[in-house]
């Protein structure tokens, strides 16, 4: 099987750890032997963390020229047979759309960690934002899926870090750890496992690296080097990957077989938390750094005698909505406190049927309070 | 191509996707007789390329590893495959726009780096594939697509360029001297450094029909004249205020 139990390979215990510091330990401990990377405010750390353990642990460390080549040289890696990963911030992931396309379209499993920060453009680099929920997913051409994980703590940035890489493998997707700015730099006391669940890429030898019978399947996934005259390319190719850059037909299955890898397994995929949803009326659903300031809030309205509930999505992409729609037929209206201009909002709302939304926007390079989350519930009421 | 060269061609491939009178199909036959001589296990060889027509010279045709990536990428790819399994071969062969234009950055980069990595560059001076628009090598004056009225830009010379960056192999052949050009190749791959390899080809569907060059065997007469003076010292092309030098250029 390929989900194999390890020995932590950095030191366990109680730890006291920045976010980034976190993600990278996190990085090392699934098993990452490449990073390729440019510097970046705010998650500048996570670089210098790699580049100064990969290569003691047998590992590459590359810094590239810039995001491009960056996640180019990830890609080159993973093919190469390594577990590999960059990280960046707004800016950088802009440079790296087309490349992560590639990476969707020839299914090759890389992560990417983004600490997000206030965009767009240059914006405030050194203050918090969440604005990447859509380009994480939307931002390279043509029709393709990603899978994306919120932490909103410094041990989920190591434990959802080792999940990314696992999900990466697994489904032979990009999967990102979209982190935030507070989460980053944040410090905490994080308790590391003595063991991991680890998932290493399925290899069968001489089995067509893109493509299998089922119309969701996920192939063997092999390396060079390895005696397969392995064919890859970012056209439209066949399972061996010659290129059909004619055929409707080839194109057709291709995207959608794409798509359906990681679409018919939402339910493995999508994880989230409730807080005291058994009751509540009014449930806010928050991701990342605002969910902590969600779930104080939420308590002080339990406090106060309010119904009120938190729904914490730990996976944003693919999205649950089958979740939300479960959780609208029990509540009156959701409340969606984003530091953007109301990206899950949307998301919310196109699967709460007749839930009413109300949307807490943020965008001033600040965390959202748990006040401002307790004002707008009592607007609600 | 000679049948001995067969092997390392995939059965699959039937025919050749250049056109005709390019030169690029004697630059992978070159490739390939270099690759013989030096007995390169092709098992442990990656060829890299990007997007244009130089870019189908190893994808799909050698009976290797090939990463066909992104237009301008193949040397950021090439890094990452190489730095994860220094154990690879890893050649890139692509087109002068691919490498020069959008791909300048890497190029230059990978250069100074000096990671061993073999980057051949396939110099029609022309976008051939999307329909023969100006390249960063296209001579001054010359007719494209995008420069009607003639190229009012100086070219780079890549043997310049990519020295300047810092490559200890650096050297600049043509398709009309096969066996100068196979030396070179075999000596760039043989490299434990970063080598370079600028191979003059010419395009007569794109370049020699705007540039009224009669045919493609007159484009290769031009050449192999200029070069033959290249025992003088320099190989120009016709209209080209600086002239480009064939051979070895390392200290």
């Amino acid at each position: 099987m390929p989900l194999t139990t390890v020995t932590n390979p950095v030191k366990a215990g109680s730890r006291y750890l920045s976010g980034n510091d976190a993600a990278a330990e996190g990085a090392i401990a699934a098993g990452c032997r490449y990073y390729g990377g440019y510097p970046i405010t705010p998650s500048s750390e996570i670089m210098e963390y790699m580049s100064r353990e990969l290569v003691p642990r047998g590992g590459a460390f590359m810094q590239m020229e810039d995001e491009i080549a960056s996640i180019s040289s990830v890609v080159g890696a993973s093919w190469s047979g390594a577990k590999a990963m960059t990280a960046t911030s707004g800016p950088g992931l802009s440079l790296m759309q087309e490349c992560l396309g590639y990476a969707a379209f020839t299914e090759t499993p890389v992560v990417l960690v983004d600490v997000q920060r206030a965009g767009p453009c240059t914006g405030q680099a050194t203050k918090v934002g969440a604005g990447d929920i859509m380009a994480v997913k939307w931002g390279s051409h043509g029709d393709y899926q990603v899978v994306a994980l919120s932490p909103w703590s410094v041990q989920e940035m190591f434990s959802l870090t080792v999940e990314a890489f696992n999900l990466a493998e697994r489904l032979r997707v990009p999967a990102f750890l979209l982190a935030e700015e507070a989460t980053g730099h944040l410090r905490e006391r994080v308790d590391l496992p003595e063991t991991l669940e680890i998932y290493d890429r399925d290899y069968v030898p001489k089995q067509p690296p893109f493509g299998c019978d089922e119309a969701d399947g996920i192939p063997s996934m092999p390396g060079f080097g390895m005696g397969e005259n392995l064919l890859v390319t970012g056209s439209t190719h066949d399972q061996w990957g010659f290129r059909k850059t004619e055929g409707p037909a080839f194109h057709d299955s291709l995207v959608r077989r794409l798509s359906q890898k990681v679409l018919s397994r939402k339910a493995e995929i999508c994880r989230h938390e409730g807080y005291y949803l058994d009751d509540a009326e009014l449930v806010v659903v928050a991701y990342g750094f605002t969910a902590r300031a969600a779930l104080r809030a939420v308590r002080q309205a339990r406090q106060e005698g309010l119904a009120v509930g938190l729904l914490r999505l730990i996976t944003i992409w693919p999205f649950d909505d089958e979740l939300i729609t479960r959780v609208a037929q029990g509540a009156k209206g959701f409340l969606v406190p984003e530091m953007n201009l109301g990206q899950v909002d949307g998301l919310v709302r196109s699967a709460a049927g007749d839930t009413s939304v109300k949307s807490l926007t943020q965008v001033n390079g600040s965390t959202i309070s748990p006040a401002s989350i307790m004002t707008a519930l009592k607007e609600m009421r | 191509m000679a049948r001995s060269m067969e092997k390392y061609l995939r059965p699959e491939v039937q025919t050749t996707p250049f056109c005709p009178g390019c030169g690029h199909g004697v630059l992978m036959g070159s490739l390939l007789r270099a690759i013989d001589q030096l007995e390169l296990d092709m098992s442990k060889t990656l060829f890299v390329s990007g997007i244009g027509c130089a870019a189908w010279i190893p994808s799909p045709n050698f009976a290797a590893d090939t990463l066909h990536t992104l237009h301008g990428r193949a040397v950021a790819f090439a890094t990452g495959a190489k730095a994860a399994n220094p154990k690879l071969k890893v050649i890139v062969i692509s087109g002068d726009g691919d490498l020069a234009s959008i791909g300048g950055n890497h190029l230059i980069h990978a250069a100074r780096r000096n990671l061993e990595l073999t980057v051949i560059c396939a110099n029609n001076m022309i976008y051939g594939m999307t329909g023969g628009q100006m390249a960063p090598t296209t001579p001054q004056g010359h007719l494209t697509a995008t420069s009607v009225t003639g190229n009012p830009y100086r070219p780079f010379d890549l043997v310049k360029l990519v020295k300047g960056a810092g490559a200890p192999y650096v050297a600049r052949g043509a398709v009309t001297r096969p066996y100068e050009l196979i030396g070179y190749l075999k000596k760039a791959i043989a490299s434990p450094d970063f080598a370079f390899v600028d191979v003059l080809s010419p395009c007569p569907t794109q370049y020699g029909r705007r540039n009224k060059l009669d045919s493609a065997g007159a484009m290769y007469e031009r050449l192999r004249g200029l070069c033959q003076s290249e025992a003088q010292g320099a190989c120009a092309p016709e209209g080209a205020e600086d002239t480009l030098q064939l051979g070895e250029f390392n200290d």
